[in-house]
Parts: C-alpha cells; structure tokens; sequence
C-alpha cells in the first residue's frame, strides 16, 4: 500500500462525536481514518457512506474540531494486535494499554501499543519443516503466566502452506521471524508471533462446531445445581439496578473453572472496573495456586470513556477470547453491560437520523445482537483439540422492565437466562436470580445430561427437575396462603411452602462475600443439595400451623451454619449432626 | 469572562428557536463559547457554515440580526485557593458582590481519570445517621444520590451529611434551587462556622433553566482542583439532578433529537455517567465525592431520570416518611451502597455485614406481616414479633434524627435481635452470636 494513495477527507460537520467527512477517494464500511486535530490524531470509524461524505464515528472528544479538518483514511478496518502478552493487560475498548498511558487523566490521542515488542519469549517449535498447514495452526508455543501459548499461522493467510523452517528453542521477541512458510507458488513469507486481525470478523480456523455438553462449574449453586451453563455456551443476566448482576459476574469471573478470563467493562462504573486491578493481583485461583489476574484480561470502556469505544470494546473482547480459544483453550467472556453497548449503538443512530426502531434503538439491533452471541461456542481444532468461549454479557433493562428491545433480543440469542428479581434483591436473597422464570436450554441437552451422568451422578438431573418443582409448589403454596389465611389453609400448605423455603435459603442463596460460602464447588453443591433434599422427603406431623415456621426455621439455621463452615469440618459436621436431631424430633412415624 | 479584541461579529442568525439558534460562521470550534446578544452560548452542531448554538438564558427575545462572537474556547472556570468562601451563578461570575477569582483557567467538562490511575476507595463517611451508616455506608470517592419525593427533607439531610463528612472542602451545585433553599444552606453553612471551606455555584429557580447544564461542570472543576492540585478531600453536593436532566431534554428536543423514555434524550445515560464519574478517589490521598439529589414524581423510580441515574450511581439513598413513627427515615429496601462491602467489618465492628442483613430481612418479614393484617388475616406470634420488632428499627435506627456511632447502632441491632426472637430465628453465623448477643438481664 503506498502511502500516496491512501483516501483523505476533510470536516464538513461536527454533532458531538458523529462527524461528516469530504473524501477525496474510496472509503468503505467500518474503514479506520485519523482526523488531525491540531497536535493530536483522533481515531475514527466510518459508519455510513453517502456519495462523497462519509460519516464517521470519532472514538475521542470532539472538542475543539473545526470545518476544513483533515482525515487521513487507513483503508483497514478496527484491529487488534494478537500475540503473547495479552494476559494480565488492562485494556480500553481499542485494546490500547491503560497502564502505559501517562498522567493521571485520559488524553484523547494516546494511543499506546497493545503488545510489549522489547520483552523476550520462550519459543518452542511445534511443526517441523514439510509440515503442511492452513491458518491458526500451531507453529509452536510459549509460556504466557504458566499457561501453554500457541503461536499460530496468522488468520489472513488463506490455503494450504508449507513449512520451510521453524527457528529451534530459544528466546524471541513478538517481531523476530520465527518461521518462513511457502505458498502454492513457492513465494517464502515469514511469520512472526503477532498478528493483526478485524474485531467485527470472527475468527473461524476451527475445525467444526458442535453443540456443547460440558458442564462448566461456575461455583455458584444457583447456576450450576438449577440453571448449569456449558463450556462454550450463553447466557445472560438482565436485571435492575442494584439486583447484583456485577456481583454475580466477578464471582463467576475468579471461580469459573477456565484457563482464560476476559473482561469486558462495557460502559459502567469504573470503581467496580478498579475492584477486579485490586483484587485479582491479590486473589490465588484454587485451581492453579497462581494469582487470578495471571489468567484474566480486561477491556475498560467505562462508562466516562468515549461512547463509540464502547461498541468496540466487545469485539475486541470477543476476538481476544477467539484468539486464545484457536490455541485448545478454555475461556470466559463476561460483558457488564451489554445494555450500553446497545446504547451507545442508539445514540449514534439518533444522530445519524436514522428511521428507529423501538424505543428508539437501529432496527438491526436483534441481529446485531445474536451475531455476536454466535461468536461464542465450542470448537474443535485442526489438530482434534478443543477450546470454548462462554459468553455471559449483562443487560440493564430500562425501569427494569424486561419487554424491552435488548432484553428481547438477546433472550433470542442466548441459551440460559438469569433473571434477576428485583423482590429477591430487595430482601436480600442474593443471588437474586428468580429460580422460576430463569432457565438454561442446556439442561435439556442429552450430551450434557449423559456428560452429568457420567461425571457427576445418576440422579442429578431428575434432583434439578424435582428441586424446580419443589420450588413451584412452595409460590403456589404461599400465594394460597395469602389469598385464604394462615388457618385458612392445610398444614401440610405451610409445610410445602417451607420446605422451598430450604431450598432457597440453603441451594439459591449464597453469600459473595463470605469466605467460604461464595464459592461452592460441585462435590459440595451436591453434598448439600441431598441434605436438603432428605429434608424434603421426610414426612412432618404438627399440632398447628404456628409450630411450622420456627420449626423450619431452626432447620435452615443449621444448613446455613453448614453452609458458612470449612466443608467436612468438624463444625461442619456438628451442624449437620444436630440437622438430624432436629429432623427428628418432627419426623412422622 | 472578556471577548478578545479584533473579533468578528456575525449579526446574521438563519434559525432561533427555544434553546438554540443558528448562524453562518467560520472557524468555530465544536463546543466552542459564543456571545449572543450578551448573552452565554455554546456550539452543539455545525454543518458546514450553519452553526447551532444553545444559548444558555434561553433565546426569547433574541432578534434576527443578534450580535454573535466566538470566544476561540470551551467554557472555563478560574482556579485558585481564593474560590473558598465564595458564591457563583453557573458561569462562575461572582454573585456574592466579592471580586473576580483570579487564577489557572481550566476548561469545564474536562477529561476522564484513567481508570488505572484511580484507587480503590477505603475511606468510611461517618455521618452518625443509623439508615446511612450501618444500612448504606458511604465512602470517599463514591458518587451516591438521594431518591426523593419532592416534599421530603433531602436537603436539609444532605447539608447534616455534607458538615459531619469532615470534608476538606464542600462544594455545592444547586441547580434550579429555590432562594429560600439556596438562603438555606447559606445560612447552615455559617452557622456551623463552615463557609470558608464551601465553594458554590447555583443556578436558582430564576434562573434560565438551560443555565443549569453548567452547574454540575463548574462544580466538578474546582473539586478537581482541590482533589488534585491540593490533595485535598472534597465533598460535591448537586442538587437537584432532576432539574438538570430536565434542562438537558429541553436542548435535545429542540434540536429535533429523536427523544427515547419519558422524552428524555437517549444520551442521557451518558450524559449523567460522565458527571457521576468524576467522583474517584486518587492515590495521592484527595477525593471526589457526589452526593445528589434526584427528585422523584410519585415515588416513581422506574421514570427515566432516576432509572438511569441508579445504573450510574453507587447506590442510593431512598427517603421516606414512616406513618407508623411519624418520622423520615432512610428506607432500607430501596436504598444501597455499593461501595459499603469495602469498609464494613473491616474499617468498622466484623458483626457489621451480619447485623445488616439480618436486621434488614427481618424488616421484611414485618412487610409480610403487615400485608396479611391489612388483608385481614390474624396473625401469627413470629408476625407480632417482626411488627414490634420492625417499628423499634424504624425509631431506634431509620430515622434521620438518630445521631450515633457505628458500634452503639450494632449494639442496638443485637439488642432488637434478642428483644424480639430466638438465635435460630436470626439465623447469624455461631461466632458471632456467641461473642455478641446480649445476655439476658
Ligand atoms: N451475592 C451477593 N451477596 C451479597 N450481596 C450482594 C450479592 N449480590 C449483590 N449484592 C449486593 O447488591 C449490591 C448491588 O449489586 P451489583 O452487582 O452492583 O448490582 P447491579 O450490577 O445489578 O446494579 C452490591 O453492592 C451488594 O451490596
Ligand atoms: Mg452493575
């Protein structure tokens, strides 16, 4: 590409960071251009053309831009730099490093380079010369934080290579050739440990795709022992604010049984963004003894940083995610919100004056939507290795209210729903997903049901139907009891309604800030849903309605106890020894 | 704030309407500030020659041939130490009768702290009042606004937080504020001998209500210079939010913005955010912190302005008045504080969390109760208890006259506790029970 050649524009017209470019030459859809703004370039896309004037959408303040400006179009679209270094990053939504930018504010035009090129790495080879191979296959590996990173045939390359030499073991830099490979017409191209690829085009090197049917532990008893998530599946948590979907998603982000994390901070606050660069450097992950920002990458859009970034950064999370998975690894995304990506869409569709669609968001939202959703998934190599990308975005319903465009759209896309109930978090039930209205597609799945059979147990997944139902009865019971009065009713009404009330105190309920209760591992979470599930079958005789309720009670404070104590602790096993106690002093003949 | 000399001056203006107006210019920068007629304006839209300004004090009145010059900036504040003790209209003029600040000149609506750069917040905000510090305890660096109906005390409330903060400095932005409301917190202020460390800019119900979209930024531009040129804590106070969304809906109807909820602008979730988020504790040791008013209609929270203000804020606070005790309280159900988890049982008592949370359901079970009373069932004695319970919580600890420490506010709660149920009711951890309930006297 000569440099002469490239398009050039200048400003016609500025509403806020929507702003109409004269062009000299060709532009295309999602092209990037600079604009000079006095000493600094500020970063563009092109989001509509109309003749000679495009319209692009700037990633920075506007501030200060006048007519006559200057644009310098790159004919590329938005990329990311994939390589090794990802990990442990702190990323903006253009994956530029936050902590190599200097000064205490953000300065529009420091655009700081994603990958460390001075830093010497590892190498090992993994083909040999003659190997013939196709892009994202393994050329060799270095060690990222302890975790195996595959240095692949770059994903441009199209067809069939052949290796002509792969450098032997020893240190390299990302920018030293580090194998040449030939094409079908014999020219030599090198390949180097970085790569460049475009965040709105999936990578795709995978071998296929089929549906998945591991169980991925979470942790979190509610999601896992009602509602499980797969490795490679989706799911989503709408709810108010203030219900805990942040909460909730940092729990999942240091259990989760994943080799990667990444973060997707898309437009919320940025304390809770400085939560996880204070804790994950501190907290271990149990799984690897090593620190939890070793393994975890995050993307900082929050919601003070320019709105066009925003709508990037979850591609470029999406294509980090996609990168590691093409190396057989297993990662999860986490987007809080996806709501405001959606915004972000909206607002520059208004100034674009757009025909909306409802509630003011483009008509396309739904497909925008459910394509990136289907980025996700479980993959299997070239090679027969596998990798996965769980998505778990949030999404933050205007006035709560779920009959609202994103929340319908996504409820499209994704396979698990995790709602949050405003009511459950207003009397503190956290986590506040209603155990009723959410749902996992997964759990009907028979890959995943013969996969829980086979390595958990026989009568986990009729226990998860019998649970819900349990729970069912338990709102009937109570709505009947508030309809007629406490006497008005049955006992046995007052017994079914607590019985779910041990369901959701010991199985749903589950403290995130607690030591021990936050995280739950499967052997536990099965442990104690068969506690609560001997409470269930055991028959009770009371004299009166009034005696049910302390009666329970007493049995949900020694499962709670249970619940706060090292498991299979002597504490442990004291509460659950006068768990039987109490069991028996109601116990029908 | 003077006009350079040799400017040009356009006199001729193609549109006018409400807010805005638009002339043919050259050379003018997005966001630029504009003279009409004498009066404030700013660059909001240019396409091409046409250039749309908002005209702060509102257009009525402006004549066709105005007289309109550039200023060749974005609005600024000048900062020094002298702005202590004083009071602005929302273009930072004086309007105390004192002199001109002089010092730096800093554009209002400056850039975003660099999340990296930004501390963990770690320091508790005592304020004495039981429904903030054992419910909803702030801390520096937060941003964190009151919910309330327009006939509840909010500001009176928020001037009592504002003075126990023991804030470096308090800066109020009043936006739309009554003169009785403003005359107020004057007069509170140098009551409580404070007013050499307030800085206020207000914008009153006299006002032009489009003048009020600068309040907020004027306010946030001297907090930084205090948080950060001083290291100084700085406690921002913006009253009332509402007001300024209002303001800011009846700018972007009027440049034919397709509106989105309640005909608000469908930027305002970013609108607010970038306000919000210049609340942020520093790792020098200054801070920012917000504490807004955002007035509800009805008690409607799910209304836009407070809707996307929550998705923003770190909590909020929710006032109420309780029929049964004849008080305000702070309604533990609707009102949070995010960033509470960071201090409680680690900067205050380790009973905190637990007592918290327990006293709040137990509240809840007393809502059950009352439910079935009102739909005239009888009782059960666990429903009498939580009802005794839930109004001596309402006097002892909800209400906004109560003024405490922490730990006497933990003892009540484990005293409630004891008075009204079992230990297995209560359902606290063992180790905690063990060391804190009370024995029986
Ligand atoms: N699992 C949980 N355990 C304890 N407290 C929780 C839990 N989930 C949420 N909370 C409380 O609710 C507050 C709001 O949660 P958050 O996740 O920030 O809400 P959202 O992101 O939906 O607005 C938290 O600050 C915390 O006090
Ligand atoms: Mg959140």
């Amino acid at each position: 590409m000569k440099e002469n050649n490239l398009t050039r524009g200048k400003v016609t017209g500025v509403i806020a960071n929507l702003v109409m470019v004269e062009v000299d030459g060709p532009v295309s859809q999602n092209e990037i251009c600079y604009i000079n703004l006095e000493d600094v370039k500020l970063m563009a896309e092109v989001i509509k053309v109309f003749e000679k004037r495009a319209y692009i959408q700037v990633f920075e303040s506007t501030r200060g831009l006048k007519i006559g400006t200057e644009v310098e179009f790159t004919r590329g679209m938005l990329e990311v730099t994939l390589g090794p270094g990802i990990l442990s990053r702190n990323y903006d939504g253009l994956q530029h490093d936050l902590n190599k930018m200097d000064g205490v504010f953000l300065k529009r035009g420091d655009y700081t380079p994603a990958l460390d090129d001075k830093k010497k790495w590892s190498f090992k080879p993994l083909a040999k010369e003659g190997d013939s191979v196709v892009a994202g296959d393994w050329l060799g590996e270095v060690n990222e934080n302890e975790q195996p990173h595959r240095i692949m045939v770059p994903f441009k390359f199209e067809g069939r290579y052949k290796v002509k030499s792969v450098v032997p073991e020893g240190e390299y830099t990302i920018n030293d050739t580090i194998a040449v490979l030939t094409d079908q017409k014999d020219n030599e191209v090198p390949v180097t440990m970085v790569q460049k690829w475009p965040v709105k085009v999936p990578i795709k090197t995978y071998k296929n795709k089929p549906r998945p049917f591991k169980l991925l532990e979470t942790g979190v008893r509610t999601m896992d022992t009602l509602n499980p998530i797969v490795e490679g599946g989706t799911g989503f948590i709408p709810g108010p604010f203030g219900s805990g979907k942040t909460v909730l998603q940092h729990a999942i982000s240091k259990q989760a049984e994943a080799d990667i994390v990444v973060v997707a901070a898309c437009g919320e606050r940025a304390n809770e963004v400085v939560e996880i660069f204070a804790e994950f450097p501190e907290i271990d992950d149990p799984r690897t003894g090593r620190k939890l920002m070793e393994r975890t990458t995050i993307i900082a859009n929050t919601s003070n940083m320019p709105v066009a970034a925003r709508e990037a950064s979850v591609y470029t999370a999406m294509t980090l995610a996609e990168y590691y998975r093409a190396m057989g690894l297993k990662i999860l995304l986490l987007a809080d919100s996806t709501s405001r990506w959606a915004q972000a869409l909206r607002e520059m569709s208004n100034r674009m004056e757009e025909l909306p669609g409802p509630d003011a968001f483009p008509m396309d939202l739904p497909a925008i939507i459910s394509n990136f959703y289907s980025r996700a998934g479980f993959v299997y190599l070239n090679n027969g290795e596998s990798g996965s990308i769980t998505f778990i975005g949030t999404v933050s319903p205007a006035g709560g209210n779920l009959k609202e465009p994103v929340t319908e759209s996504t409820k499209k896309a994704a396979r698990c729903f995790y709602a949050l109930s405003q009511q459950r978090a207003d009397s503190k039930r956290y986590p506040a997903i209603d155990p009723i209205d959410s749902y996992s597609k997964y759990i009907e799945y028979p890959e995943l049901q013969d996969y829980i059979k086979e390595n958990i147990s026989d009568t986990w997944v009729d226990n998860v139907m019998l649970v819900k139902n349990i729970l069912i009865r338990g709102k009937e019971a109570s709505e009947q009891i508030n309809i007629l009065g406490d006497d008005g009713v049955p006992i046995s009404y007052h017994v079914d309604f607590w019985k779910s009330e041990v369901i959701d105190f010991i199985i749903l309920q589950q403290d995130a800030f607690d030591p021990i209760d936050r995280s739950c591992p499967i052997p536990r979470q099965k442990y104690m849903l068969d506690k609560v599930l001997d409470v269930y079958n055991t028959g009770f005789e009371f004299d009166s309605f009034e005696e049910v309720n302390p009666y329970f009670k007493r049995i949900i404070n020694e499962l709670k106890q249970m619940n706060y104590s090292e498991f299979e602790s002597e504490q442990f096993k004291r509460h659950e020894k006068e768990l039987y106690y109490i069991i028996d002093e109601k116990k029908s003949a | 704030m003077e006009t350079k000399a040799f400017q040009k001056i356009y006199t001729k203006i193609t549109q006018i309407t409400k807010a805005t107006c638009s002339l043919n210019a050259e050379g003018v920068g997005y966001e630029e500030l504009a003279s009409v007629n004498g009066r404030l304006a700013q660059v909001v839209k240019i396409q091409g020659q046409n250039v749309t300004l908002q005209v702060f004090g509102g257009t009525e009145g402006i004549p066709s041939n105005a007289e309109v010059t550039f200023y060749g900036r974005p609005p600024v504040l000048r900062v020094s130490d002298d702005l202590a003790g004083r009071f602005f209209n929302s273009f930072g003029m004086p309007i105390d009768g004192g002199p001109e600040v002089e010092g730096d000149e800093r554009e209002i609506g400056g850039p975003s702290v660099n999340p990296v750069r930004r501390k963990q917040p770690s320091e508790l905000i005592a304020t004495g009042i039981a429904g903030i510090d054992l419910n909803n305890t702030l801390v520096t660096g937060q941003k964190i606004p009151f919910f309330a109906d327009p006939d509840q005390p909010f500001n009176q409330v928020m001037a009592m937080v504002a003075l126990r903060a023991k804030a470096d400095k308090i800066i109020l932005g009043g936006m739309g504020l009554t003169n009785d409301d403003y005359l107020y917190f004057k007069n509170v202020f140098d009551n409580a001998g404070a007013l050499d460390r307030i800085v206020s800019f207000v914008n009153t119900t006299e006002d032009p209500p489009v003048e009020r979209l600068l309040v907020p930024d004027m306010a946030l531009t001297a907090a930084e210079y205090f948080a950060v040129d001083k290291n100084q804590n700085v406690l921002v106070l913006l009253t009332d939010m509402t007001l300024y969304a209002d303001a800011l809906s009846i700018v972007s109807n009027r440049m034919d913005q397709i509106p989105s909820k309640d005909s608000m602008p469908g930027s305002l979730y970013s609108d607010l955010a970038k306000l919000y988020e210049k609340a942020v504790q520093f790792p020098e040791g200054g801070s920012i912190t917000i504490i807004a008013v955002t007035t509800l209609s009805g008690g409607d929270i799910t209304h836009a302005i407070p809707d996307n203000t929550g998705y923003i804020t770190e909590g909020q606070l929710f006032l109420r008045r309780d029929t049964e005790i004849g008080k305000v309280i702070v309604d533990p159900f609707r009102s949070l504080s995010r960033l509470k988890q960071l201090v409680i049982g680690k900067k205050t008592r380790e009973d905190h969390p637990q007592v918290m949370n327990t006293a709040v359901r137990l509240y809840a079970d007393a809502a059950n109760a009352r439910t079935k009373l009102e739909n005239g069932f009888d009782l059960t004695d666990y429903d009498e208890r939580t009802l005794k319970f839930a109004k001596e919580y309402s006097e002892k600890l909800l209400a906004i006259d109560v003024n405490v420490d922490t730990d006497t506010m933990l003892n009540t709660g484990w005293e409630l506790f004891s008075d009204n149920f079992t230990q297995a009711e209560v359902g606290i951890r063992k180790e905690m029970t063990d060391k804190y309930w009370p024995r029986k006297k």
